[in-house]
Protein backbone atom coordinates (compact mmCIF):
# COMPACT_ATOMS: atom_id res chain seq x y z
CA UNK A 1 0.00 0.00 0.00
CA UNK A 2 1.37 3.40 -0.96
CA UNK A 3 2.22 5.41 2.12
CA UNK A 4 1.68 8.79 0.42
CA UNK A 5 -2.08 8.45 0.26
CA UNK A 6 -2.48 6.37 3.40
CA UNK A 7 -4.75 7.89 6.03
CA UNK A 8 -4.78 6.88 9.68
CA UNK A 9 -8.22 5.38 9.19
CA UNK A 10 -7.09 3.29 6.19
CA UNK A 11 -4.05 2.11 8.07
CA UNK A 12 -6.11 1.00 11.07
CA UNK A 13 -8.63 -0.81 8.89
CA UNK A 14 -5.92 -2.51 6.84
CA UNK A 15 -4.08 -3.53 9.99
CA UNK A 16 -7.24 -5.05 11.51
CA UNK A 17 -8.04 -6.85 8.26
CA UNK A 18 -4.57 -8.37 8.04
CA UNK A 19 -4.87 -9.73 11.56
CA UNK A 20 -8.41 -10.92 10.94
CA UNK A 21 -7.65 -12.53 7.56
CA UNK A 22 -4.84 -14.62 9.06
CA UNK A 23 -7.23 -15.94 11.69
CA UNK A 24 -10.24 -16.55 9.50
CA UNK A 25 -8.26 -18.43 6.87
CA UNK A 26 -6.27 -20.49 9.37
CA UNK A 27 -9.42 -21.16 11.40
CA UNK A 28 -11.24 -22.35 8.28
CA UNK A 29 -8.32 -24.65 7.44
CA UNK A 30 -8.28 -26.09 10.94
CA UNK A 31 -12.02 -26.65 10.90
CA UNK A 32 -11.42 -29.14 8.07
CA UNK A 33 -10.11 -31.48 10.78
CA UNK A 34 -13.50 -31.62 12.47
CA UNK A 35 -14.51 -35.28 12.45
CA UNK A 36 -11.12 -36.31 11.00
CA UNK A 37 -8.78 -35.86 13.98
CA UNK A 38 -6.34 -38.69 14.73
CA UNK A 39 -7.93 -39.23 18.17
CA UNK A 40 -11.06 -37.80 19.76
CA UNK A 41 -9.19 -35.42 22.09
CA UNK A 42 -7.29 -33.92 19.17
CA UNK A 43 -10.39 -33.65 17.05
CA UNK A 44 -11.94 -31.56 19.84
CA UNK A 45 -8.77 -29.57 20.37
CA UNK A 46 -8.42 -28.64 16.70
CA UNK A 47 -12.10 -27.78 16.39
CA UNK A 48 -11.90 -25.61 19.52
CA UNK A 49 -8.84 -23.78 18.25
CA UNK A 50 -10.52 -23.26 14.89
CA UNK A 51 -13.47 -21.73 16.74
CA UNK A 52 -11.15 -19.48 18.74
CA UNK A 53 -9.46 -18.24 15.58
CA UNK A 54 -12.72 -17.61 13.76
CA UNK A 55 -13.98 -15.82 16.89
CA UNK A 56 -10.87 -13.62 16.88
CA UNK A 57 -11.41 -12.88 13.19
CA UNK A 58 -15.06 -12.03 13.73
CA UNK A 59 -14.28 -9.50 16.47
CA UNK A 60 -11.49 -7.92 14.41
CA UNK A 61 -13.65 -7.73 11.27
CA UNK A 62 -16.50 -6.14 13.20
CA UNK A 63 -14.09 -3.56 14.54
CA UNK A 64 -12.62 -2.95 11.07
CA UNK A 65 -16.17 -2.29 9.86
CA UNK A 66 -16.66 0.20 12.70
CA UNK A 67 -13.39 1.96 11.87
CA UNK A 68 -14.22 2.00 8.16
CA UNK A 69 -17.73 3.34 8.85
CA UNK A 70 -19.28 2.45 5.51
CA UNK A 71 -22.09 0.26 6.76
CA UNK A 72 -20.28 -3.08 6.35
CA UNK A 73 -20.33 -5.88 8.90
CA UNK A 74 -17.97 -8.77 9.60
CA UNK A 75 -19.70 -11.01 7.06
CA UNK A 76 -18.90 -8.52 4.31
CA UNK A 77 -15.17 -8.97 4.87
CA UNK A 78 -15.37 -12.74 5.25
CA UNK A 79 -17.74 -13.59 2.42
CA UNK A 80 -17.78 -10.83 -0.13
CA UNK A 81 -14.14 -10.24 -0.95
CA UNK A 82 -12.10 -12.10 -3.60
CA UNK A 83 -8.76 -13.78 -3.06
CA UNK A 84 -6.69 -10.78 -4.15
CA UNK A 85 -8.45 -8.67 -1.50
CA UNK A 86 -7.45 -11.04 1.28
CA UNK A 87 -4.25 -10.09 3.06
CA UNK A 88 -3.64 -13.22 5.14
CA UNK A 89 -0.23 -14.85 5.24
CA UNK A 90 0.25 -17.59 2.67
CA UNK A 91 1.30 -19.75 5.63
CA UNK A 92 -2.31 -19.72 6.83
CA UNK A 93 -3.94 -20.73 3.55
CA UNK A 94 -1.87 -23.85 2.75
CA UNK A 95 -3.93 -27.06 2.73
CA UNK A 96 -4.10 -28.75 6.12
CA UNK A 97 -1.76 -31.57 5.11
CA UNK A 98 -1.21 -34.35 7.64
CA UNK A 99 -1.43 -33.88 11.41
CA UNK A 100 2.28 -33.03 11.61
CA UNK A 101 1.88 -30.29 9.01
CA UNK A 102 -1.10 -28.77 10.82
CA UNK A 103 0.75 -28.84 14.15
CA UNK A 104 3.98 -27.42 12.72
CA UNK A 105 2.10 -24.52 11.14
CA UNK A 106 0.10 -23.96 14.33
CA UNK A 107 3.29 -23.81 16.38
CA UNK A 108 4.96 -21.30 14.04
CA UNK A 109 1.85 -19.13 13.86
CA UNK A 110 0.92 -19.29 17.57
CA UNK A 111 4.43 -18.51 18.76
CA UNK A 112 4.63 -15.54 16.38
CA UNK A 113 1.15 -14.36 17.45
CA UNK A 114 2.12 -14.65 21.09
CA UNK A 115 4.96 -12.13 20.75
CA UNK A 116 2.96 -9.87 18.45
CA UNK A 117 -0.04 -9.80 20.80
CA UNK A 118 2.10 -9.23 23.88
CA UNK A 119 3.03 -5.91 22.26
CA UNK A 120 -0.41 -5.12 20.82
CA UNK A 121 -2.21 -5.55 24.14
CA UNK A 122 -0.63 -2.25 25.16
CA UNK A 123 -2.34 -0.44 22.23
CA UNK A 124 -3.76 3.01 22.91
CA UNK A 125 -7.13 2.15 21.40
CA UNK A 126 -9.10 0.65 24.29
CA UNK A 127 -11.45 -1.64 22.36
CA UNK A 128 -8.58 -2.95 20.23
CA UNK A 129 -6.34 -3.54 23.25
CA UNK A 130 -9.18 -5.30 25.10
CA UNK A 131 -9.77 -7.66 22.17
CA UNK A 132 -6.07 -8.43 21.88
CA UNK A 133 -5.75 -9.09 25.61
CA UNK A 134 -8.61 -11.56 25.42
CA UNK A 135 -7.32 -13.33 22.31
CA UNK A 136 -3.84 -13.56 23.80
CA UNK A 137 -5.12 -15.72 26.65
CA UNK A 138 -6.37 -18.21 24.08
CA UNK A 139 -3.25 -18.02 21.93
CA UNK A 140 -1.28 -19.16 24.96
CA UNK A 141 -3.28 -22.38 25.01
CA UNK A 142 -2.70 -22.85 21.30
CA UNK A 143 1.02 -22.37 21.75
CA UNK A 144 1.21 -24.85 24.62
CA UNK A 145 -0.78 -27.38 22.66
CA UNK A 146 1.23 -27.21 19.45
CA UNK A 147 4.58 -27.07 21.25
CA UNK A 148 3.74 -30.21 23.23
CA UNK A 149 2.96 -32.00 19.99
CA UNK A 150 6.21 -30.85 18.34
CA UNK A 151 8.02 -32.74 21.12
CA UNK A 152 5.78 -35.78 20.91
CA UNK A 153 6.05 -36.10 17.14
CA UNK A 154 9.64 -34.89 16.67
CA UNK A 155 10.96 -37.10 19.44
CA UNK A 156 8.46 -39.90 18.80
CA UNK A 157 8.69 -42.71 16.29
CA UNK A 158 10.81 -42.73 13.17
CA UNK A 159 7.73 -42.01 11.09
CA UNK A 160 6.39 -39.19 13.27
CA UNK A 161 9.86 -37.60 13.32
CA UNK A 162 10.14 -37.78 9.54
CA UNK A 163 6.66 -36.36 9.02
CA UNK A 164 7.32 -33.44 11.36
CA UNK A 165 10.65 -32.72 9.69
CA UNK A 166 9.04 -32.85 6.23
CA UNK A 167 6.30 -30.47 7.41
CA UNK A 168 8.82 -27.94 8.70
CA UNK A 169 10.90 -28.15 5.54
CA UNK A 170 7.82 -27.56 3.41
CA UNK A 171 6.54 -24.69 5.56
CA UNK A 172 9.83 -22.88 5.88
CA UNK A 173 9.64 -20.69 2.81
CA UNK A 174 6.42 -19.20 4.20
CA UNK A 175 7.83 -17.97 7.52
CA UNK A 176 9.71 -14.99 6.04
CA UNK A 177 6.44 -13.15 5.55
CA UNK A 178 5.66 -13.17 9.25
CA UNK A 179 7.98 -10.21 9.60
CA UNK A 180 6.78 -8.24 6.57
CA UNK A 181 6.55 -4.53 7.39
CA UNK A 182 5.23 -1.63 5.33
CA UNK A 183 3.75 1.84 5.75
CA UNK A 184 0.66 0.45 7.45
CA UNK A 185 2.75 -1.02 10.26
CA UNK A 186 4.77 2.13 10.59
CA UNK A 187 1.74 4.38 10.78
CA UNK A 188 0.08 2.11 13.35
CA UNK A 189 3.20 2.16 15.48
CA UNK A 190 3.38 5.92 15.26
CA UNK A 191 -0.22 6.03 16.51
CA UNK A 192 0.57 3.78 19.44
CA UNK A 193 -1.54 0.92 18.10
CA UNK A 194 1.01 -1.22 16.27
CA UNK A 195 3.65 -3.78 17.18
CA UNK A 196 7.33 -3.52 16.28
CA UNK A 197 7.75 -6.96 14.73
CA UNK A 198 11.50 -6.75 14.45
CA UNK A 199 11.84 -6.19 18.19
CA UNK A 200 11.03 -9.82 18.92
CA UNK A 201 12.31 -11.53 15.79
CA UNK A 202 15.44 -12.94 17.45
CA UNK A 203 13.53 -14.04 20.53
CA UNK A 204 10.94 -15.79 18.38
CA UNK A 205 13.62 -17.52 16.31
CA UNK A 206 15.27 -18.71 19.51
CA UNK A 207 12.01 -20.16 20.83
CA UNK A 208 11.48 -22.00 17.54
CA UNK A 209 15.08 -23.23 17.40
CA UNK A 210 15.09 -24.37 21.05
CA UNK A 211 11.81 -26.22 20.59
CA UNK A 212 12.83 -27.97 17.38
CA UNK A 213 16.26 -28.88 18.76
CA UNK A 214 14.76 -30.32 21.95
CA UNK A 215 12.39 -32.31 19.74
CA UNK A 216 15.47 -33.74 17.89
CA UNK A 217 14.43 -31.91 14.71
CA UNK A 218 16.68 -30.00 12.32
CA UNK A 219 16.04 -26.27 12.03
CA UNK A 220 15.74 -25.47 8.30
CA UNK A 221 17.82 -22.69 6.78
CA UNK A 222 16.56 -19.24 7.79
CA UNK A 223 18.31 -17.73 4.77
CA UNK A 224 16.59 -19.87 2.15
CA UNK A 225 14.22 -18.42 -0.47
CA UNK A 226 11.12 -16.92 1.16
CA UNK A 227 7.70 -16.23 -0.38
CA UNK A 228 6.37 -12.65 -0.31
CA UNK A 229 3.35 -10.62 -1.35
CA UNK A 230 0.44 -11.86 0.72
CA UNK A 231 -0.04 -8.64 2.69
CA UNK A 232 -0.76 -7.00 -0.66
CA UNK A 233 -3.08 -9.71 -1.91
CA UNK A 234 -0.74 -12.16 -3.63
CA UNK A 235 -1.56 -15.74 -2.75
CA UNK A 236 -0.90 -19.35 -3.57
CA UNK A 237 -3.36 -21.25 -5.77
CA UNK A 238 -4.92 -22.72 -2.63
CA UNK A 239 -6.70 -19.64 -1.31
CA UNK A 240 -9.07 -19.27 -4.26
CA UNK A 241 -10.23 -22.86 -3.92
CA UNK A 242 -10.82 -22.46 -0.22
CA UNK A 243 -12.77 -19.24 -0.66
CA UNK A 244 -14.90 -20.79 -3.39
CA UNK A 245 -16.03 -23.41 -0.91
CA UNK A 246 -16.27 -21.08 2.08
CA UNK A 247 -18.10 -18.25 0.36
CA UNK A 248 -20.33 -20.15 -2.07
CA UNK A 249 -23.40 -20.51 0.12
CA UNK A 250 -23.32 -16.98 1.42
CA UNK A 251 -22.90 -15.46 -2.03
CA UNK A 252 -25.69 -17.61 -3.44
CA UNK A 253 -28.03 -16.31 -0.74
CA UNK A 254 -26.68 -12.89 0.14
CA UNK A 255 -29.81 -11.88 2.03
CA UNK A 256 -30.07 -15.05 4.10
CA UNK A 257 -30.27 -14.52 7.84
CA UNK A 258 -29.29 -16.94 10.61
CA UNK A 259 -31.54 -15.41 13.21
CA UNK B 1 -52.74 -2.05 25.66
CA UNK B 2 -49.28 -1.21 26.83
CA UNK B 3 -48.79 -0.01 30.37
CA UNK B 4 -45.96 2.34 31.20
CA UNK B 5 -43.60 0.54 33.53
CA UNK B 6 -40.48 2.01 34.97
CA UNK B 7 -37.67 -0.33 35.78
CA UNK B 8 -34.81 0.36 38.13
CA UNK B 9 -31.26 -0.86 37.57
CA UNK B 10 -31.69 -3.29 40.45
CA UNK B 11 -34.77 -4.74 38.81
CA UNK B 12 -32.92 -5.17 35.50
CA UNK B 13 -30.19 -7.04 37.36
CA UNK B 14 -32.86 -9.29 38.87
CA UNK B 15 -34.33 -9.96 35.41
CA UNK B 16 -31.05 -10.95 33.83
CA UNK B 17 -30.23 -13.11 36.84
CA UNK B 18 -32.85 -15.46 35.37
CA UNK B 19 -30.74 -15.97 32.23
CA UNK B 20 -28.56 -19.06 32.58
CA UNK B 21 -25.53 -20.13 30.60
CA UNK B 22 -26.80 -22.53 27.92
CA UNK B 23 -23.68 -24.71 28.25
CA UNK B 24 -23.65 -24.73 32.06
CA UNK B 25 -27.31 -24.38 33.08
CA UNK B 26 -26.55 -24.33 36.83
CA UNK B 27 -24.99 -20.88 36.46
CA UNK B 28 -26.61 -17.61 35.54
CA UNK B 29 -24.81 -14.97 33.51
CA UNK B 30 -24.16 -12.77 36.53
CA UNK B 31 -22.42 -15.59 38.40
CA UNK B 32 -20.43 -16.30 35.23
CA UNK B 33 -19.24 -12.71 35.08
CA UNK B 34 -20.73 -12.37 31.58
CA UNK B 35 -23.18 -9.56 32.46
CA UNK B 36 -20.89 -6.60 33.07
CA UNK B 37 -23.07 -3.56 33.60
CA UNK B 38 -26.59 -2.19 33.57
CA UNK B 39 -27.34 1.48 33.06
CA UNK B 40 -30.41 3.52 32.32
CA UNK B 41 -30.11 6.86 30.56
CA UNK B 42 -32.32 9.93 31.03
CA UNK B 43 -34.77 8.78 28.34
CA UNK B 44 -35.29 5.52 30.21
CA UNK B 45 -33.34 3.43 27.71
CA UNK B 46 -31.69 0.41 29.32
CA UNK B 47 -28.15 -0.54 28.29
CA UNK B 48 -26.88 -3.99 29.26
CA UNK B 49 -23.25 -4.76 28.54
CA UNK B 50 -22.15 -8.35 28.24
CA UNK B 51 -18.75 -9.80 27.46
CA UNK B 52 -17.86 -13.12 25.83
CA UNK B 53 -16.00 -15.71 27.90
CA UNK B 54 -14.12 -17.23 24.97
CA UNK B 55 -13.85 -15.52 21.59
CA UNK B 56 -15.18 -18.50 19.71
CA UNK B 57 -17.88 -19.32 22.22
CA UNK B 58 -20.93 -20.37 20.18
CA UNK B 59 -23.13 -19.70 23.22
CA UNK B 60 -22.51 -15.96 23.02
CA UNK B 61 -25.12 -15.23 20.36
CA UNK B 62 -27.57 -17.39 22.24
CA UNK B 63 -26.89 -15.51 25.48
CA UNK B 64 -27.33 -12.15 23.77
CA UNK B 65 -30.66 -13.34 22.40
CA UNK B 66 -31.75 -14.76 25.75
CA UNK B 67 -31.06 -11.46 27.50
CA UNK B 68 -33.11 -9.63 24.88
CA UNK B 69 -35.97 -12.08 25.23
CA UNK B 70 -35.88 -11.81 29.01
CA UNK B 71 -36.09 -8.01 28.87
CA UNK B 72 -38.99 -8.21 26.44
CA UNK B 73 -40.72 -10.71 28.67
CA UNK B 74 -40.38 -8.27 31.58
CA UNK B 75 -41.93 -5.46 29.52
CA UNK B 76 -38.76 -3.46 29.18
CA UNK B 77 -39.53 -1.54 25.99
CA UNK B 78 -36.42 0.40 25.22
CA UNK B 79 -33.14 -1.44 25.60
CA UNK B 80 -29.85 -2.32 23.96
CA UNK B 81 -27.64 -5.32 24.64
CA UNK B 82 -24.07 -4.49 23.74
CA UNK B 83 -20.99 -6.70 23.50
CA UNK B 84 -18.15 -5.07 25.36
CA UNK B 85 -14.56 -6.03 24.55
CA UNK B 86 -12.75 -3.32 26.44
CA UNK B 87 -11.86 -5.64 29.31
CA UNK B 88 -10.93 -9.27 28.72
CA UNK B 89 -13.12 -11.71 30.61
CA UNK B 90 -11.32 -13.65 33.28
CA UNK B 91 -12.40 -16.60 35.39
CA UNK B 92 -11.69 -14.36 38.40
CA UNK B 93 -15.00 -12.65 37.59
CA UNK B 94 -16.88 -15.83 38.42
CA UNK B 95 -18.35 -15.58 41.89
CA UNK B 96 -17.38 -17.96 44.71
CA UNK B 97 -20.94 -19.23 44.66
CA UNK B 98 -20.53 -20.00 40.96
CA UNK B 99 -17.34 -21.96 41.58
CA UNK B 100 -19.10 -23.97 44.29
CA UNK B 101 -21.98 -24.75 41.97
CA UNK B 102 -19.59 -25.77 39.20
CA UNK B 103 -17.91 -28.30 41.51
CA UNK B 104 -21.26 -29.70 42.59
CA UNK B 105 -22.15 -30.00 38.91
CA UNK B 106 -19.01 -32.13 38.38
CA UNK B 107 -16.75 -29.55 36.74
CA UNK B 108 -13.50 -28.68 38.53
CA UNK B 109 -13.71 -24.90 38.99
CA UNK B 110 -10.98 -22.51 37.85
CA UNK B 111 -8.37 -21.60 40.42
CA UNK B 112 -7.45 -17.96 41.06
CA UNK B 113 -5.46 -16.69 38.12
CA UNK B 114 -1.82 -15.88 38.70
CA UNK B 115 0.41 -13.45 36.87
CA UNK B 116 1.44 -14.87 33.53
CA UNK B 117 4.62 -12.87 33.13
CA UNK B 118 6.68 -16.01 33.25
CA UNK B 119 4.57 -17.75 30.62
CA UNK B 120 7.39 -18.69 28.27
CA UNK B 121 9.36 -20.36 31.08
CA UNK B 122 6.35 -22.27 32.31
CA UNK B 123 5.35 -23.72 28.94
CA UNK B 124 6.10 -27.28 29.99
CA UNK B 125 4.54 -27.21 33.44
CA UNK B 126 1.02 -28.39 34.09
CA UNK B 127 -1.14 -27.47 37.04
CA UNK B 128 -2.51 -30.09 39.38
CA UNK B 129 -6.29 -29.90 39.45
CA UNK B 130 -8.16 -31.71 42.25
CA UNK B 131 -10.92 -34.10 41.23
CA UNK B 132 -14.38 -32.53 41.72
CA UNK B 133 -15.80 -35.90 42.75
CA UNK B 134 -13.31 -37.26 45.31
CA UNK B 135 -10.97 -34.27 45.87
CA UNK B 136 -7.95 -36.40 45.02
CA UNK B 137 -4.85 -34.71 43.63
CA UNK B 138 -3.93 -37.87 41.70
CA UNK B 139 -5.26 -36.49 38.44
CA UNK B 140 -3.79 -36.07 35.01
CA UNK B 141 -4.41 -33.75 32.11
CA UNK B 142 -5.68 -35.57 29.05
CA UNK B 143 -6.32 -32.65 26.74
CA UNK B 144 -6.12 -28.86 26.98
CA UNK B 145 -9.43 -28.77 25.13
CA UNK B 146 -12.61 -30.46 26.29
CA UNK B 147 -16.19 -30.47 25.10
CA UNK B 148 -16.16 -26.67 24.93
CA UNK B 149 -13.33 -24.16 24.50
CA UNK B 150 -13.54 -23.11 28.15
CA UNK B 151 -12.89 -26.58 29.55
CA UNK B 152 -9.98 -29.01 29.56
CA UNK B 153 -10.19 -32.75 30.02
CA UNK B 154 -8.76 -34.56 33.07
CA UNK B 155 -8.78 -38.07 34.46
CA UNK B 156 -8.79 -38.94 38.15
CA UNK B 157 -6.54 -41.87 39.00
CA UNK B 158 -8.14 -42.29 42.43
CA UNK B 159 -11.82 -42.64 41.56
CA UNK B 160 -11.15 -43.47 37.90
CA UNK B 161 -13.53 -40.84 36.59
CA UNK B 162 -12.91 -38.53 33.69
CA UNK B 163 -13.82 -34.93 34.54
CA UNK B 164 -13.75 -31.48 33.05
CA UNK B 165 -11.87 -28.51 34.41
CA UNK B 166 -13.01 -24.95 33.74
CA UNK B 167 -9.77 -23.43 32.48
CA UNK B 168 -8.37 -20.49 34.34
CA UNK B 169 -7.92 -17.52 32.04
Amino acid sequence: MSTETLTKKDAFKTYLLRLADDRLILGQRMSEWCGHGPVLEEDLALANMALDLIGHASALYAYAAEVEDEGHDEDHFAYFRDDDEFTNLQLCELPKGDFAFTIARQFLFSSFSYYQYELLKGAKDEQFAGMIDKHLKEIKYHLRHSRDWIFKLGDGTEESHQRMQDALDELWMYVGELFFIDGVDEMMRAEGNGADLLSFKDEWKKLVEDTLTEATLTVPDWDQFMMTGSRNGMHTEHLGHMLAQMQFLRRSHPEADWK
Amino acid sequence: MKTETLHTEDQIWEYIREVTDPEIPVLNIIEMGIARSVSIDETGKVLVKITPTYSGCPAMNAIEKMVMEKLEEKDVDDFEVKLDFSEAWTTDWMTEEAKKKLKEYGIAPPEKSVSDDDFLNSLSSTKIIPCPFCDSFETELQSQFGSTACKSQYFCNSCHQPFEHFKCI
